[in-house]
């Protein structure tokens, strides 16, 4: 195959000073032009993402700090009739949340099952540009959590949301990438939106395989955020 | 997948016969381009995008066996492995060997047009194992045993009465006299019915929208959510993936995701974009614990270096599809193969053949549409040409078309005896069509007139006119 290419290409392997330069625009990875449109001061940003989360037919809640999270999990499942159990990312922003306030919710941590209903997944980053949630996967943070239970809830911090994805790459390269080896998480999902199909008819309808809703809390935990 | 692109005619002539496809058609075919055209008008970037989209992909092209080569060290280096397939037969053998392996019972499958190319469903079959399509239009098809006709809503033919009829009659354990109130009511059905499948399956199988040559990702992108769960839950993932699927980083695949989606849907962005890089981690939950890449060449190669290479570009948003004139009256059933459409007339002659598909590249009015569209600006018709002078230096077209081309060939070298003979034809469609200015039917001409009208000439040609005006002073 490959000397098949290079026939069409009308040269053998690669030179090595080619081959050099194509190396460092790897490591270098250039940024491509970016729209401007996220390109914003930090409260209109978080604005933006918001707008864009709406839009998309996601829900999203500000909180003012962290404590405030189990309150607005149990309001939201009374709000959407939806029993006061879930099952938790076995992240530790989650875990130390004061849930004993609200004996009422059962927790269960782990993996997501078949039978969940709620799920509450810790947001890695978020991104104004099309109020997309970025979600690596790690044993704190599993996929599957993402994907079968009906209604996803997913607490972010405002300090977390970045202009355009550009910035989220290089949050996760910084963070995940150089610790592990240079390696990528094995999954990464960005999010827009609860799942829908547009198969019948060419008419959207929301909840196909995914969680029919999502939910995201914002704890407004970035001083240079607050308008 | 066989290929019926040589009667390309009658498939077509059959298609606006159709009433159900053409009441199908008239329904959704205004949806996409009003929705791609908000979407294109809220960035205006976009434009400047299209630009970066194609260079990005004339790099990457350029240095193809570079970045396939680092793509598949990444893979290996995170656990996965890759599996070069020059044609459909190896990737069919490929990816049977490791369902069996695994000792996969049945399999779950994401949208992929790469598994049609090869066929994968009726192989696996044949050797026991059961595939299931996950995408809704796609469980659909695969219900009906119908092949898809349109690379992006594989289901764009079907009314919603066909949806409730082939669900009545395979999900028979359900009651048979149950009311679908709503098209929810069938999308229910179909997720509760797949949920089982998902967690019952051994190995998923899904396509690949982009490949990451930087970190070994393959990315799939989904609204669904369907890709994922067929990546995710099962032992094994395999992703199927044609050669030209490579980008160099992620801040490529993004610039090309920013075109994508709103190309294809209208949406800003789709719900589900995913990367997947290798298998599971030590401490991972979740995820399969084997990953394989199969990269398949089949024909594309080939392309590279010849006027055909730029259609390597293609990101399968099905722009160019939506707004066709062609497709939005004959459907992609009637290009007879996996792909349809601009991007099918231009790729399928160039995958299987231009002596089997030699009739998509006349399938075109040269409208130019599709060009105007295309987030990577492929130059499609213009291929399309190409395809046509291919076909022509051949011998592969109708001896009447030849013989056409030389009569005109020889009108052409002799411009007194073309403006004379053009003068007298253009004076008796005048009169033949009574003032009317259109024929519904002409003599030789059934071809044209029967899926709509050929308007006559007002009587004078464009040399008379022209002489005529610069008479009077106004060309
Ligand atoms: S040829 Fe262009 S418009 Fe058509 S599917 Fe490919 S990328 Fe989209």
């Amino acid at each position: 195959m490959l000397a098949a290419i290079r026939r069409g290409l009308r040269r053998g392997a690669l030179p090595d000073d080619q081959a050099m330069a194509l190396r460092a625009r790897l490591a270098a990875h250039p940024r491509q032009p970016i729209p401007a449109r996220s390109r914003v001061p930090r409260p209109a940003q978080i604005d933006l993402f918001q707008r864009n989360v709406e839009k998309e037919f996601a829900t999203l809640q500000r909180v003012p700090d962290a404590a405030a999270v189990p309150e607005a999990v149990a309001r939201y499942l009374a709000a959407q009739n939806l029993p006061p159990s879930l099952a938790m990312a076995p992240h530790p922003e989650l875990q130390a949340l004061p849930w004993a306030d609200h004996p009422m919710l059962t927790l269960r941590e782990g993996r997501g099952q078949a039978s969940d209903l709620v799920s509450l997944q810790h947001g890695y980053a978020g991104i104004a540009e099309t109020g997309t949630l970025m979600l690596p996967s790690a044993a704190q943070r599993p996929a599957t959590l993402n994907l079968l239970s009906e209604t996803e809830i997913v607490v972010l911090r405002t300090s977390r949301i970045v202009g355009p994805y550009e910035e989220a790459w290089d949050l996760l390269r910084a963070e995940r990438a150089v610790p592990e080896g240079g390696m990528l998480p094995r999954n990464i999902m960005f999010v827009t939106g609860p799942s829908r199909s547009a198969d019948i008819e060419s008419v959207l309808e929301l909840g196909a395989h995914g969680p029919r809703r999502l939910h995201i809390i914002l704890i407004e935990d970035d001083p240079a955020a607050l308008g | 997948m066989h290929a019926t692109s040589t009667t390309f005619p009658q498939n077509a002539a059959r298609a606006m016969a159709d009433a159900s496809l053409q009441k199908a058609m008239a329904r959704t075919k205004p949806m996409f381009p009003a929705r791609r055209a908000a979407a294109v008008a809220a960035l205006p970037e976009f434009e400047a995008l299209r630009e970066t989209g194609k260079q990005i992909k004339n790099h990457t092209l350029a240095n193809l066996d570079f970045y396939l080569e680092t793509f598949a060290a990444n893979v290996e280096r995170a656990g996965g492995h890759v599996h070069w397939c020059s044609d459909a037969d190896e990737a069919r053998a490929a990816v049977l060997k490791i369902c069996q392996d695994a000792g996969a019972r049945t399999v779950t499958k994401g949208k992929s047009m790469i598994s049609e190319e090869l066929g994968i469903n009726k192989h696996l079959e044949a050797h026991g194992i059961a595939p299931v399509e996950t995408d809704l239009g796609e469980y659909i098809l695969q219900l009906r045993d119908e092949p898809p006709s349109h690379i992006i809503a594989p289901a764009f033919h079907l009314n919603r009465e066909d949806w409730e009829a082939s669900f009545r009659k395979s999900h028979t354990d359900l009651p048979a006299d149950r009311v679908f109130h709503e098209r929810r009511d069938i999308l229910t059905e179909a997720r509760t019915r797949l949920r089982e499948k998902f967690l019952a399956a051994d190995v998923g199988i899904t396509g690949a929208n982009f490949l990451i040559a930087e970190t070994g990702s393959s990315v799939i992108v989904t609204n669904e959510g369907n890709g994922d769960l067929t990546q995710t839950l099962p032992r094994v993932h395999i992703a199927l993936a044609s050669i030209e699927k490579m980008v160099p980083t992620l801040e490529d695949c993004t610039s090309l995701l920013r075109l994508l989606a709103r190309s294809a849907t209208g949406q800003d962005f789709s719900v589900y974009t995913t990367f997947s890089t290798g298998k599971r981690r030590p401490d991972d939950l979740d995820g399969p614990d084997a990953y394989h890449v199969i990269l398949l060449d089949n024909g594309r190669s080939a392309m590279i270096g010849t006027e055909f290479q730029d259609m390597l570009r293609c990101i399968r948003c099905a722009a160019c599809l939506n707004h066709c004139p062609v497709y939005g009256t004959v459907g992609g059933h009637s290009y007879g193969w996996v792909y349809s459409g601009p991007m099918g007339s231009v790729l399928t002659p160039g995958l299987i053949g231009v002596d089997q598909a030699g009739h998509l590249p006349n399938a075109s009015t040269f409208c130019g549409k599709c060009e105007s569209v295309c987030p990577v600006k492929i130059p499609l018709p213009k291929m399309m040409r190409h395809w046509r002078e291919r076909e022509f230096e051949r011998h592969l077209s109708p001896a009447t078309a030849r013989a056409g081309l030389r009569l005109w060939r020889w009108f052409a070298l002799r411009p007194q005896a073309y403006r004379l003979a053009t003068r007298a034809a253009a004076w008796a469609m005048a009169r033949l069509s009574r003032k009317k200015g259109r024929f519904a039917d002409l003599p030789f001409a059934g071809g044209w007139t029967d899926g709509r009208d050929l308007p006559a000439p007002e009587g004078e040609t464009f040399f008379t006119r022209y002489a005529r005006e610069q008479r009077a002073g106004r060309a």
